[in-house]
């Protein structure tokens, strides 16, 4: 009997999973769909089954071309994240291994930022990048995509640091290993799951970033997320382009979750049961 | 294999030298059909410029508007050129961020530009922006639809037979509504009509002293009959529709009339697109005989900002695309009917344009209809038909459209929605120093 309440409960929570997760996933399932449809069906309401057409992926190619804002995406996303966790490594080891009366207040104080809205700082951030010459630039974007998740980084990093005992730091400073080595030879390699799921969270989180990476870039600079903004139009139907830009948009970072979901999850569950 | 290496080394050198020389210019735009004509065209500009490069940022309206300001108001330099409307050009000219066009050329032809275009685009008799492509409006309605009713369409129609029309075309058992009209949110969108068409009532936003007139009987009259014939004749959820689901239903045949952009035009009549597009017929926005109709008057104009490095370069592409010549390119490659209309006046008397846009007329004679410097029957302290040209327009026009989208959507009475917006008009004014 209650083997057979086991598997009645097990049924129920995959059914409940999966109904969970399709609610999660169809937003992005609606948008391929769109993406097939031609304009007139796209407005006309809902609907599963699109005409199939292409003509929204073969317009949105001819408009704009899609591999100059792939790109960027890649170069910014990578290259934020990159720097993140240089800077991040350390802080976090430092917080987790040699706290201060003061750690946790910094670290809440590092999250707050996170709170403020950020349209409240666009003008002296815009102006910061206009004196500097940063604005439209791959470097100042990357710098700025760096800066905002730098937080989620950090707390991240200080969670799965936290896990890794520190009587085996001390072994091996007991071995004589200087702090670099004790970071680079003995902490790095025990954290790499964590390390690795924050990295792919905070690609992901700067591949989609469509505040600061809209308005600080005109040409030269602008992401994917620019290439989707572009396809709205106030005079004219537009959702099924829209939506074929926002499909090729986000399928290298779905395709590169797909790919990486076990990292992902063992990295986000990382010390969740104890 | 030396001399080869030479050569190839000298053109390489060479063509970064020229790249190095051509000066490049970013131009700020919005996706619209027009727009995306002319980034396709040019080449044409290019040939006749070749040490001028051209990139292009193409922006949704309200993202462009947002950043076109934040760029202009700390005259960043991201842009040498920027599609505007009539709204900004004469704030923006008298906050000194824009510069006066005028450099473009001795066959350009500003006198060509239909003057209430060029009034609107002008601030003390000089041009601020040249219009890439104007617009009124006007009502677009089913020839056939009106035929079964008994009724003809005049050509100048009262608010009344709107309303007569509309109640004997709508035919809900088969889909048909008598009439559609914009109910979504927004100074743009409902806003745009509604003001508009309150003008045509007599009504107004301020008095001489820019006092709100929400609470006047003008006001009432306009929304409740706005109101009335919505909920009797027009489509369900009208209070979500702007230009986009409106169109989308003009083109499925479910709407019997529609008072809306002249640019709709040039959709509701494309075979491709419109399953009616053999039916239409179009007339002057409606009145109520008191001297003003509710037609608005719009145009996209390419303007160049004051914190431009590149002036002349900018001023050069401002005139290439809003020249004849342009207008005679679209048409040679793309034919009459896609030439961006409302902006000159030669455009509408040459015969091949009017054979080709059968709403030719009707867009001229409502554009001309249209006056932003006395766009109310009663005297008021401000410029713009659709439109208050204050900075603070935006935020309160939106406003007051949510209140009003609400009143068509039946969540508030058409009472309360003007009360509420008479409130929020008045804050407003007092909080910007208009009022005290």
């Amino acid at each position: 009997m209650a083997r057979a309440v086991t598997t009645q409960h097990k049924t129920i929570a995959t059914a409940a999973a999966w109904i969970v997760a399709l609610l999660i996933f169809f937003p992005i399932l609606y948008t391929i769909i769109t993406s097939f449809k031609s304009e007139q069906e796209a407005i006309q309401g809902f609907a599963l089954i699109p005409s199939g057409t292409t003509e929204s992926y073969s317009e949105v190619q001819a408009q704009s071309g899609y591999f100059k804002f792939f790109l960027n995406s890649v170069i910014l996303s990578v290259g934020s994240t990159v720097l993140a966790l240089l800077i991040a490594v350390p802080a976090a080891w430092s917080m987790a291994f040699s706290p201060t009366k003061r750690t946790k207040d910094i670290l809440m104080w590092m999250l707050s930022t996170k709170m403020m809205p950020a349209v409240a700082v666009l003008f002296p951030i815009y102006l910061i990048f206009r004196d500097t010459g940063l604005l439209d630039s791959r470097i100042g974007l990357t710098v700025m995509l760096m800066l905002i998740n730098l937080p989620i980084v950090v707390w991240m990093l200080y969670t799965y640091f936290r896990e890794i005992p520190g009587e085996i730091l001390e072994a091996a400073r007991m071995d004589g290993a200087s702090l670099w080595n004790e970071i680079i030879y003995v902490l790095t390699p025990m954290a790499v799951p964590g390390i690795a799921s924050t990295m792919l969270l905070n690609i992901i989180l700067a591949w989609n970033e469509a505040f600061w990476t809209i308005r600080l870039t005109t040409t030269d600079a602008a992401p994917l997320t620019a290439f989707i903004s572009s396809f709205s139009s106030p005079q004219g139907l537009f959702w099924a382009k829209l939506s074929a830009a926002s499909t090729l948009a986000i399928a290298p970072i779905l395709i590169m979750g797909w790919f990486s979901q076990k990292q992902l999850v063992r990295g986000l569950t990382f010390g969740a049961v104890k | 294999m030396k001399l080869r290496t030479l050569t190839l080394g000298l053109l390489s050198a060479s063509a970064l030298a020229l790249a190095a020389h051509a000066e490049s210019i970013t131009i700020a735009t919005v996706n619209n059909g027009d727009m995306v004509r002319m980034q396709k065209l040019t080449d044409d500009f290019t040939k006749a410029n070749p040490d001028i490069q051209l990139n292009w940022v193409t922006l949704e309206e309200n993202v462009l508007r947002e950043r076109v300001t934040t760029d202009i108001a700390t005259k960043g330099g991201q842009y040498d050129v920027m599609t505007i409307g009539t709204y900004e050009v004469p704030i923006w000219a008298k906050q000194s961020w824009l510069l006066p066009l005028d450099k473009l050329g001795d066959d350009y032809d500003v006198k060509d530009i239909i003057p209430a275009i060029a009034g609107g685009l002008s601030v003390d008799g000089k041009l601020y922006a040249a219009p890439f492509y104007g617009e009124s409006s006007f009502v677009m309605y089913r020839k056939d639809l009106m035929e079964k009713a008994g009724l003809k369409m005049p050509d100048a129609p009262t608010w009344d037979f709107i309303k007569q029309a509309a109640d004997k075309m709508t035919d809900r058992a088969n889909g048909v509504n008598g009439v559609c009209l914009r109910g979504k949110a927004g100074w743009g969108e409902n806003m745009a009509f509604l003001t508009a068409m309150s003008n045509s009532f007599g009504a107004r936003w301020f008095d001489e002293n820019w006092k709100p007139q929400f609470d006047q009987p003008e006001w009432k009259n306009t929304l409740q009959f706005y109101v009335d014939l919505m909920k009797a004749d027009g489509p369900e959820g009208a209070s979500s529709n702007g230009f986009n689901e409106n169109l989308a239903l003009f083109q499925q045949g479910k709407c019997g009339m529609w008072i809306d952009a002249t640019v709709a035009a040039s959709f509701v009549s494309d075979p491709k697109a419109s399953k009616v597009a053999d039916k239409v017929g179009y007339a002057l926005a409606p009145d109520t005989g008191l001297g003003k109709r509710g037609n608005w008057l719009w145009a996209w104009s390419l303007a160049v900002p004051a914190g431009t490095k590149k002036a002349d370069a900018a001023e050069k592409f401002v005139s290439w695309a809003t020249s004849k010549h342009y207008a005679e390119l679209v048409a040679s490659k793309e034919g009459w009917a896609n030439v961006p209309p409302g902006t000159r006046t030669s455009l509408y008397n040459n015969p091949e344009y009017q054979k080709a846009a059968p709403f030719a007329k009707m867009t001229l004679d409502s554009i001309n209809a249209a006056d932003p410097t006395h766009p109310t029957v009663k005297p008021v302290p401000y410029v713009g038909v659709q439109f208050v040209a204050i900075p603070e327009f935006q935020g309160l026009g939106t406003t007051v459209g949510q209140l009003f989208s609400a009143a068509l959507a039946g969540q508030s009475s058409v009472d309360d929605a003007l009360k509420q917006a008479q409130d929020a008009a008045t804050a407003a004014m007092t909080e910007g120093g208009y009022i005290k």
